[in-house]
C-alpha cells in the first residue's frame, strides 16, 4: 500500500534548522533517513517544501478564480514536506514515520492513498 | 421433562458455539482483505441460522464447516455480483476463493482471532469504539445490543463500527500479533478493550439486564482466548485472574433486593474453584516476572478472597499493592481505595488524611466512590455532620438506583435528621 507520510514543523524552528543548513540543503538527519528509505526499497518520492510565506492559494467560485495570498490555514505547525512510500501495511508505515526526523521535531501524519482502479502507471 | 433452567443453558451454550465459529471463520476470511465488513457481510446469513437452529437441534460436529457450507455460495453470488459493479474489489473474489477452499478442509482454519483482536484494538482506531469492535467481530454481536450494553443509542454504535471497519480496511491496519518490541504496549491496548467489556457487564450489581450480564462471560472467554494464545504474557494472565476474583463473588453482589459491599459478602456464597484457578493463574504470571497494572489489581482482589484463610482481607498487602498501582498509574481511583485500605491499617485518621491529600485533584469534586469514602470514614469518626453532608453529594453523584439506595441507607443510619 502507498502511504503519505506528511511532515508538519513549526515554521520559526524550521527556519532555524535552514540557516544552519542553507536553504536548499537536507540536514544530516534527513539525508541518512531518506538514504534508509531507498535501500528498503520503499520510498516512491518525497520533498521538502518551501515555508508557507510563499504559498499562494487558489480558488474557482462561480467560475471566478479567486487568487489569495498565503496559506489554507495558518496554523503553527504547517506542512513542511512529505515522503510517499510503499510498504505492506499501517505498521509498517507508522515505524517508518516514527524514524523520520520530522516525527522528533514536529508530527507526522499518515495517510494512506486511494488504489486507483484506472491507475494509467498500473497499464 | 428438562427443566427450563438446563434448557436455557443449552441455548447458551449453542448460540456461544456458534459465535466461537463465527469469530474464528471472520478472522480468517479477512486476514488478508483486511475487509471485515465483506467477511461479516459473507457469513451473516449462514451465521443467522446457525443462532436459531443450533440451539433447537444441537450443535453439529464441525461447526465451522456448517457454517462455510450455508455461507459459501452467498459469499461467491456477492463477488460476482460487485466484480461487475465496481473495478479494484479483487479481494472480495479472493475472500470467496478462500471460502471455497476452507471448506473443502474445515478443520484445518487456522485461528487467526488474536491477530484480528489486535486489528481492532490498534491504536489508529478510536480508544472508545475498541472494545465494541471485539464484541462484534470476534464475538458476532450487533451494534443493538453493543449500543445497550454501552448506553450508546444502537445507530451511533453502527456507525461508529462501520468508521472503525472502513479504516481498518482503508488504512491497512494489518492483522497480526506484533513483534516482541512493541507486543507489550500493544498488548495493554488488547487487554484493556477486553477489560471494558467485562466493565461493561459487571457494571450491573443487579444482573438484571442479560445483555449486560453476558458481557462478563464473554469478557472472561476472551480472556481465556488471550491466556491459550499468549500463554507467556503475564498481564495477559493478570487480567484473567482479575475478571475471575470478579466474577467469583457475582453471586454474593446482592441479596434479594440490595448491594452487599465487599466486607458484609458471605463467602459462602462465592464460587471457591474460580477463586483458586485465579490465584493459580497469578502464581503463574509472578513466575515471568514482569509486574503490571492488571496483576496488581488482581492480587488486591486475592488478598480480599483471603478472607478465607484469614478471617478478614489482608489490608496491609492491599495498601502495599494500591502503593504499587499508584506509581504505575496516578489514578485517583486507586488513590481513593488505597486511602480506604490505609483506614484499615492505621486507622480511620490516617485514611482521612490520605483523602484530604488528593482532596485538591480537581476529578475528585464528582468522583462517587471518593465521597462515599469519604462519607463512610467521617462516619466511623464520628464527624455525623461531615458524614451526613458526603454522602449526600455521594447520592447524587450515582447513577444507579441500587448503589444509590445503598448509599441513602447509610445516610438515614447516621441519624443526623
Amino acid at each position: 500500500m502507498k502511504y503519505m507520510l506528511l511532515i508538519y514543523v513549526d515554521e520559526a524552528k524550521g527556519a532555524q534548522v535552514a540557516k544552519q543548513v542553507g536553504e536548499t540543503a537536507m540536514s544530516a538527519p534527513y539525508i541518512a533517513y531518506t538514504e534508509a528509505l531507498q535501500k528498503a526499497g520503499v520510498i516512491v518520492g518525497g520533498d521538502r517544501l518551501q515555508p508557507t510565506s510563499t504559498a499562494t492559494t487558489v480558488k474557482v467560485a462561480d467560475g471566478k478564480t479567486q487568487v489569495l495570498n498565503g496559506p489554507y490555514a495558518e496554523t503553527k505547525e504547517a506542512l513542511a514536506g512529505y515522503y510517499m512510500i510503499d510498504v505492506p501495511d499501517l505498521d509498517a508505515a507508522l515505524s517508518w514515520a516514527a524514524r523520520c526526523p520530522g516525527a522528533a521535531h514536529g508530527t507526522v501524519e499518515v495517510r494512506p492513498l486511494w488504489t486507483m482502479a484506472s491507475d494509467p502507471r498500473k497499464g | 421433562m428438562i427443566p427450563e433452567k438446563d434448557e436455557r443453558a443449552a441455548r447458551a451454550a449453542a448460540e456461544s458455539a456458534a459465535r466461537r465459529s463465527y469469530g474464528k471463520l471472520i478472522a480468517y476470511l479477512a486476514a488478508r482483505s483486511r475487509d471485515v465488513a465483506a467477511a461479516e457481510d459473507a457469513l451473516a446469513e449462514a451465521f443467522a441460522r446457525a443462532l436459531s437452529d443450533w440451539p433447537r437441534n444441537g450443535v453439529p460436529q464441525n461447526p465451522e464447516a456448517w457454517l462455510l457450507t450455508a455461507a459459501r455460495r452467498r459469499a461467491i453470488d456477492a463477488a460476482r455480483r460487485r466484480k461487475s459493479a465496481a473495478m479494484g474489489e479483487e479481494h472480495l473474489i479472493l475472500m470467496a476463493e478462500e471460502l471455497e477452499e476452507a471448506a473443502s478442509n474445515a478443520a484445518a482454519i487456522p485461528d487467526r482471532r488474536l491477530a484480528l483482536m489486535f486489528a481492532c484494538a490498534h491504536p489508529a482506531i478510536e480508544a472508545a469504539v475498541r472494545a465494541p469492535l471485539i464484541l462484534q467481530c470476534v464475538l458476532g454481536f450487533d451494534a443493538v445490543a453493543i449500543g445497550s450494553a454501552f448506553l450508546v443509542a444502537p445507530a451511533t454504535m453502527g456507525q461508529r463500527l462501520v468508521r472503525a471497519k472502513t479504516k481498518i480496511r482503508a488504512a491497512g491496519i494489518p492483522f497480526r500479533v506484533p513483534e516482541p518490541d512493541e507486543l507489550a504496549q500493544r498488548l495493554d491496548s488488547v487487554l484493556d478493550a477486553v477489560y471494558a467489556v467485562f466493565a461493561e457487564g459487571w457494571s450491573d450489581p443487579f444482573g438484571a439486564d442479560l445483555k449486560r450480564r453476558e458481557l462478563s462471560g464473554e469478557a472472561i472467554w476472551l480472556g481465556r482466548l488471550l491466556v491459550a494464545l499468549m500463554p507467556d504474557q503475564p498481564e495477559a494472565l493478570g487480567l484473567l485472574a482479575l475478571m475471575l476474583h470478579a466474577e467469583a463473588r457475582r453471586n454474593a453482589r446482592r441479596d434479594a433486593e440490595a448491594y452487599v459491599p465487599l466486607a458484609d459478602q458471605a463467602m459462602s456464597l462465592w464460587d471457591h474453584a474460580m477463586i483458586e484457578e485465579a490465584d493459580a493463574l497469578l502464581l503463574r504470571a509472578r513466575v515471568l516476572d514482569a509486574i503490571g497494572r492488571y496483576q496488581l489489581e488482581a492480587a488486591v482482589q486475592s488478598a480480599h478472597a483471603a478472607r478465607r484463610h484469614l478471617g478478614r482481607s489482608d489490608w496491609k498487602a492491599i495498601v502495599m499493592l494500591y502503593d504499587g498501582l499508584l506509581a504505575l498509574t496516578q489514578s485517583p481511583v486507586v488513590a481513593v481505595n488505597r486511602a480506604v485500605a490505609l483506614a484499615e491499617v492505621e486507622g480511620t485518621a490516617a485514611g482521612l488524611a490520605a483523602l484530604d491529600a488528593i482532596a485538591t485533584d480537581r476529578r475528585m469534586a464528582e468522583y462517587q466512590p471518593y465521597w462515599a469514602a469519604r462519607a463512610n470514614l467521617l462516619a466511623r469518626f464520628g464527624d455525623r455532620e461531615g458524614a451526613d453532608e458526603a454522602y449526600a453529594l455521594a447520592i447524587g453523584l450515582e447513577s444507579d438506583p441500587v448503589l444509590r439506595a445503598f448509599l441513602q441507607k447509610k445516610r438515614t443510619a447516621l441519624g443526623t435528621d
